[in-house]
């Protein structure tokens, strides 16, 4: 089978629209860009939905345990799009001495979590922008295109408001802010035949060397790599024909118990 | 290849998220550590393999083996590529159901063969035609309680013949299966020798894309107008039809009527676009236009109206009364309207009505009502530009119903 030109026109084309229902009702809005392929990939579309001048923040949640190779893409690619990049870290916790070590939980609450909220505290953003897929992850394919989160930054999962066709929500006053999901109808296979399109650059870590790649990265310490010879994109689209393990069998936040993704998810996690 | 997507709908417990695992674990679409991750689960649980987990992520509904909410999984054969889409069954979830069904080009409704026709296989099936789904194949579940009898398939099809007969609904097949043994899923089974029609699988060849509205008259509700550097582009979905540079339009609701100057997509070069299309263009006088106007051809112009017939469906929990004022929203217009009438209020699961002349509507029913709206709006048949002919009523930020036009 060959690429499939129709069907990722109408996923570009919906995710276009998607992120122009969001602008258009909020404004003070943000893009969470974590350098990985499922967010610069929906970079790339918020480009084209804003003809190449993006009139919003792209917000890098920084734990300062990310790859080397991440931070060099990050820069790069901010000056050459012409990004207004905000760098948010939680330095308290970062001074504290939280890390992986001392335990994961913590950490991704701490430093992405806790990060992400006071980053939105000291902007005033109303609603963000986020690259997750219905495919990576059971709990992620439950989530909603426009999703409520309270002011305890919580996902009340269990009474997510209707979506109808095309028509979402609006921000109701005691919510805290609204996550835009752009791409949640997008499989990890689409992702990569459109980063291969539209020759989007991506982060050398996806790309196999000496017979390891990655194809889900975050912190360093938390990602392991597959085993692989898929160098190029075109290997890589031909190895998920035929890959029988899950995207996200290399994360660690995945495995520790059968809940933990829903747990850090209710506590605003990404 | 094309995508079609379907939900799967039918009361609580008759087995749609079992349907989906077996269906995915039959035709090898399921990682390993996948499966294995639900082998363990359901240990931990104490229960033998249980393939609703696959969709079931949240511990709740592990634990209470009940789907919350709706979810989607990718699916392919030879022909195409599948979304399903699992809907809970639960009554306490029907806004759920109804988010799920509402992406949906066909839908699968669920029976447990044993348990019969119940309360929200009928309201799923009355929900899915009050959507504007009109592709429905029905399965008959369980078959393996019930000896694989032919008698009692029977008796549960008619039943169910009956009622979607009576909401104007035909189902294109009935198929006797068992999702939890794999019978008629994606082999036909040996059980039941009796039964000539096609296996589940085979079945959902049937089901047809939606068609393409190029070639209807154009329709470009307008979502946005950005300036970037001098230009002033007119953002939006093209719902139907062609839009081409040089083209006369008209934007309604007003009278304005001007030409396409340019067709706008980021590092592209376009001289047209088509339906189905997000783009941008710019107009060769500056038009005063916003959000919610609508863009056609000055001779092909759809109906502005500020009345209109409709069938709604309200879930909410709060009760609805005639007369209050509510938001409407249809493709990206937004205004304020009353029901003014509502002919008929109905039980969506018995289909009783509860009330001729009606004066309000409580959750889960139906209504088929008058519109009144304070701004005229734009809109079309629902079978010929369903952007334009169908709409949600907006109360307290959320969305309280939904609706399409029958008559304006």
């Amino acid at each position: 089978m060959g690429s499939d030109i129709g069907h990722l026109d109408e996923l570009e084309d919906q995710s276009i629209f998607i992120v122009r229902e969001a602008y258009s009702q909020f404004r003070k809005v943000a893009m969470l860009w974590s350098i990985g392929k499922d967010s610069t990939t929906l970079l790339w579309l918020i480009r084209k939905a804003f003809f190449g001048k993006i009139p919003f923040p792209v917000v890098h949640i920084d734990t300062t345990y990310k790859f080397k190779e991440i931070y060099e893409f990050r820069d790069k690619y901010a000056e050459k799009w012409g990004l207004d990049l905000i760098i948010a870290r939680n330095e308290e916790a970062i001074k504290k001495g939280i890390c992986p070590e001392k335990g994961k939980f913590q950490c991704c609450t701490e430093l992405k979590t806790d990060a992400l909220k006071k980053a939105i505290e000291k902007y005033g953003f109303r609603a963000l922008y986020l690259a997750i897929r219905r495919d990576e992850h059971g709990i992620r394919a439950k989530e909603r295109i426009f999703s409520p989160r309270d002011e305890d930054f919580e996902w009340d999962y269990k009474n997510q408001p209707p979506e109808l066709w095309d028509q979402y929500k609006t921000k109701a006053k005691e919510e805290e802010h609204l996550r835009i999901h752009p791409l949640l109808g997008w499989r990890e296979i689409d992702i990569w035949e459109y980063i291969k399109r539209e020759d989007i650059p991506m982060v050398s870590l996806y790309f196999a060397k000496e017979g390891k790649r990655y194809r889900s990265i975050g912190c360093e310490c938390c990602c392991s790599p597959v085993d692989s010879d898929a160098d190029t994109i075109d290997k890589i689209v031909e190895e998920l024909k035929t890959s029988k393990t899950s995207e996200r069998s290399g994360r660690a936040q995945d495995k520790e118990s059968a809940y933990v993704m829903q747990k850090l998810r209710a506590l605003g996690y990404m | 290849m094309e995508t079609l997507k379907f939900v799967i709908v039918g009361h609580v417990d008759h087995g749609k998220s079992t349907l989906i695992g077996r269906l995915l674990y039959d035709t090898n679409f399921l990682p390993a550590d996948k499966i294995e991750e639900i082998k363990r689960v359901s240990q931990q649980l104490g229960r033998e393999t249980e393939f609703a987990y696959l969709l079931d992520h949240l511990e709740e509904e592990r634990l209470q083996g009940i789907t919350i909410d709706t979810t989607q999984v990718f699916f392919k054969t030879e022909k195409r590529q599948y979304v399903i889409i699992d809907a809970p069954g639960h009554v306490e979830f029907v806004r759920n159901m109804v988010t799920g069904a509402s992406q949906a080009d066909a839908a699968v409704l669920i029976i447990d063969v044993q348990e019969g026709v119940r309360e929200q296989s009928r309201r799923h099936a009355y929900i899915v035609s009050l959507l504007g789904l009109k592709q429905v194949i029905v399965v008959l579940n369980k078959m393996d309680l019930v000896n694989f009898s032919r008698e009692r398939f029977n008796e549960v099809k008619e039943e169910m013949v009956k009622f979607l007969d009576s909401i104007n609904m035909e189902a294109i097949f009935y198929i006797p299966i068992s999702a939890m043994k794999g019978d008629n899923i994606v082999n036909n089974s040996d059980k039941m020798d009796w039964y000539k029609g096609p296996h589940f699988l085979e079945s959902l060849n049937i089901f047809k894309n939606r068609g393409s509205d190029k070639d209807k008259p154009l329709i470009f509700p307008v979502q946005d107008v950005y300036k970037i550097d001098s230009k002033r582009i007119i953002v939006g979905r093209i719902e139907a039809g062609v839009i081409e540079r040089g083209c006369p339009i008209k934007i309604l609701p007003g009278s304005q009527i001007t030409r396409v100057h340019s067709i706008e997509r980021f590092l592209e070069k376009n001289d047209r676009a088509y339906a189905g299309q997000s783009v941008g263009i710019t107009a060769e006088d500056a038009p005063f236009i916003t959000r919610g106007d609508v863009i056609c051809f000055p001779d092909r112009e759809p109906v502005l109206t500020d009345k209109f017939h409709a069938n709604i469906f309200w879930m909410a929990k709060q009760d609805f009364i005639k007369g209050e004022r509510i938001t409407i929203r249809c493709a990206t217009q937004e205004t304020t309207c009353v029901i003014e009438t509502i002919k008929k209020r109905i039980n969506s699961s018995t289909l009783e009505v509860i009330q001729g002349d009606g004066n309000v509507l409580r959750n889960l029913e139906a209504g088929e009502v008058i519109v009144k709206t304070k701004k005229p709006i734009v809109l079309k048949s629902f079978n010929d530009v369903c952007e334009l002919g169908r709409f949600v009523l907006v109360q307290d930020e959320n969305i309280s119903a939904g609706g399409i036009v029958t008559d304006f």
